[in-house]
């Protein structure tokens, strides 16, 4: 059966091949919405992508109209930030937005900047990308040669410059505060908030700032072009658009698919996803690559499979939708192995900042270490969860959080994994 | 000296951004570039460029894992064994690739052509395994593909 077909709003490319080319996408609406939206007021342009109700690809799933509200106008120098440090296990979205529809990306931040009065737009990438961002540049000269970057654009009286920048292998970096530090020099270390990144004080160089995430800037074109009332048609009413689903692990096509909010957690496994490896059963699946609860499915007849694919159906399952990197894992994978796995990447990326993140990480790899090779003492299950526990909540980033969520879920949703591997006195 | 040689791009960076301080981290790609590490040279030249002292450059080249500290292989192979990869056999591919080069992890070949490394996450999940090679992607990879690579960069290299 083939798939059934939705719309791209995002990966134009699927309808329009050369979309990359600065002549195809300028033919093909290119630049029309940013067009537009220097027609309009700045607020008039941040109230429409809030009426959109689009929210943060990145994970947070925060509302972006909301987030260029919070900016203050009256700050003479503001910033925005794209987030292209994507570093999240599983996460492979952003990059084929940079590939493949780079001067969609730009034209979603020029119009995000012109709405905030922003002096100038940083592309952060993680430096993995280097190759991307390389060719990033040439997209960006493109689009100052034409008229949409530099002084006065387009007649406006605005100007705004447009420069893009490498990480150098950090994933903490992806977290905001962390990743602002690092553009300014200094070790990707998150930030004391308040003040935000919005407010004076708390963006970069101080001035407010604007991060979003690449994907969430790739869809304002579109907004700005078709308008909030016809973007809230596609997707659910919580969870307006498309979304790009990463798909890796056990499945026989891996790859991104970008579907509307709603679709069945089935129908992007087993049709657009090709099914389970080797026609296995599916076991668990990790929603927001290693960062988010991992969800249990005892086969491939589990009716939660059915579950629409939308921020707030992910949290009835007791998960997360996040960065939407889908990892799937069939009947044949041990979950003790999956925790080590997770808990030894972020032992790797915790930044050492907050106590609880940096040696949380470090002892919960050290006791997972004795329950893998076989020499688990009694009650290490619970020192674990022990640990885990003590991260949650205490550190000044999401991260502590995020590395204790997998260890504690996996050890939940998969007990049996885990008394397999403990001596009898466990 | 990186300031007179790298001049026009160190020009470059600097009109990216208002502070010096910014240019840290693309000065010390620079670095590495030249000199093949971040060595001790490398780290003061980009300390005196940027304006910083030199111990606030080190303590970036050592947090962030792209910078390296000590010398590595001509080529410098990164493969990514996180989750995502490893279920898809990076583990298999990375310990065969290593038997083949003869090394251990993060070790380097003794004729200094290769160093074979695991990473964390590349980005590049749906196409494991895969790795870097001095930065540049390589992905679907097997032994069949990864032996013609590195018999290729034996070649270019006249080794």
């Amino acid at each position: 059966m083939a798939e059934k077909q939705y719309p791209n709003i995002i990966y134009r490319e699927k309808d329009v091949p050369d979309i990359r080319r600065y002549e195809v996408y300028a033919a093909h609406d290119g630049y029309a919405a940013f067009k537009k939206a220097l027609g309009m007021e700045p607020k008039a342009v941040i109230e429409e992508v809030k009426a959109s109700n689009l929210r943060g690809r990145g994970g947070a799933g925060f509302s972006a109209g909301m987030k260029w509200s919070f900016i203050p106008q009256s700050e003479p120098v503001k910033y925005v930030v794209v987030n292209a440090d994507e570093s999240e296990t599983g996460t492979f979205k952003d990059r084929q937005i940079m590939e493949n529809n780079p001067h969609q990306l730009i034209e979603g931040a020029l119009i995000c900047a012109w709405a905030i009065q922003a002096k100038a737009v940083y592309i952060y990438l993680r430096g993995e990308y280097m190759d991307v961002a390389a060719q990033l540049d040439e997209r960006i000269a493109e689009a100052y040669a034409n008229g949409w970057l530099g002084k006065n654009i387009q007649g406006s009286g605005w100007s705004c410059d447009m420069f893009t920048h490498l990480g150098a292998g950090a994933y903490i970096c992806g977290e905001e505060s962390a990743l602002l530090e690092s553009l300014e020099g200094k070790l990707g270390q998150p930030r004391v908030r308040p003040p935000f990144p919005a407010q004076k004080g708390g963006g970069l160089y101080g001035e407010p700032t604007v991060v979003n995430n690449v994907e969430t800037l790739a869809n304002v074109p579109w907004i700005m072009r078709n308008g909030a009332a016809e973007y809230k048609k596609i997707g659910t009413e919580g969870s307006t658009g498309t979304k790009v689903f990463c798909l890796s692990g056990h499945v026989a096509k891996p790859g991104n698919y970008e579907l509307p909010f709603g679709v069945t957690i089935r129908e992007l496994i087993y049709e657009f996803g090709g099914g389970i490896s080797g026609g296995r059963q599916i076991k668990g699946l990790l929603p927001s690559g290693g960062s988010g609860p991992v969800i249990r499915f005892d086969g491939n007849d589990d009716p939660r499979l059915d579950t629409p694919m939308t921020y707030e159906d992910f949290q009835k399952l007791g998960s997360i939708l996040g960065s939407a990197s889908f990892i799937v894992m069939d009947e044949t994978v041990d979950m003790a192995w999956v925790a080590s796995r997770i808990t030894k990447f972020f032992k790797h990326e915790s930044c050492g900042k907050c106590t609880p993140c940096r040696e949380g990480t470090y002892w919960l790899d050290k006791t997972l270490d004795r329950i893998m090779d076989g020499t688990a003492r009694p009650g290490d299950v619970d020192l674990i969860n022990n640990v885990a526990r003590n991260m949650q909540g205490m550190t000044l980033c999401a991260l502590g959080d995020f590395a204790a969520n997998p260890i504690l879920h996996t050890i939940k949703n998969f007990p049996e994994d885990f008394k397999a591997r403990m001596g009898a006195g466990d | 000296m990186l300031a007179e040689k790298y001049a026009d791009r160190i020009q470059k960076v600097f009109a990216k951004y208002p502070d010096k301080r910014s240019a840290v981290m693309p000065m010390l790609y620079i670095a590495q570039e030249e000199y093949g590490w971040v060595s001790p040279e490398g780290l003061r030249e980009v300390a005196e460029i940027c304006e910083l002292d030199p111990t606030q450059v080190k303590s970036i080249a050592g947090f962030y894992t792209m910078y390296s500290e000590q010398p590595k292989g001509k080529y410098w192979l990164q493969v990514c064994t996180d989750l995502a990869c490893a279920l898809r056999g990076a583990d298999e591919f990375s310990g065969q690739l290593k038997e083949t080069l003869g090394v251990d992890d993060g070790g380097t070949t003794a004729d200094g052509m290769f160093t074979v490394e695991h990473v964390m996450c590349l980005g590049a999940c749906d196409r494991a395994p895969m790795l870097q090679c001095n930065f540049h992607f390589h992905e679907n990879l097997d032994m069949d593909k990864m032996n013609a690579l590195i018999a290729q960069w034996r070649a270019e290299a006249g080794k």
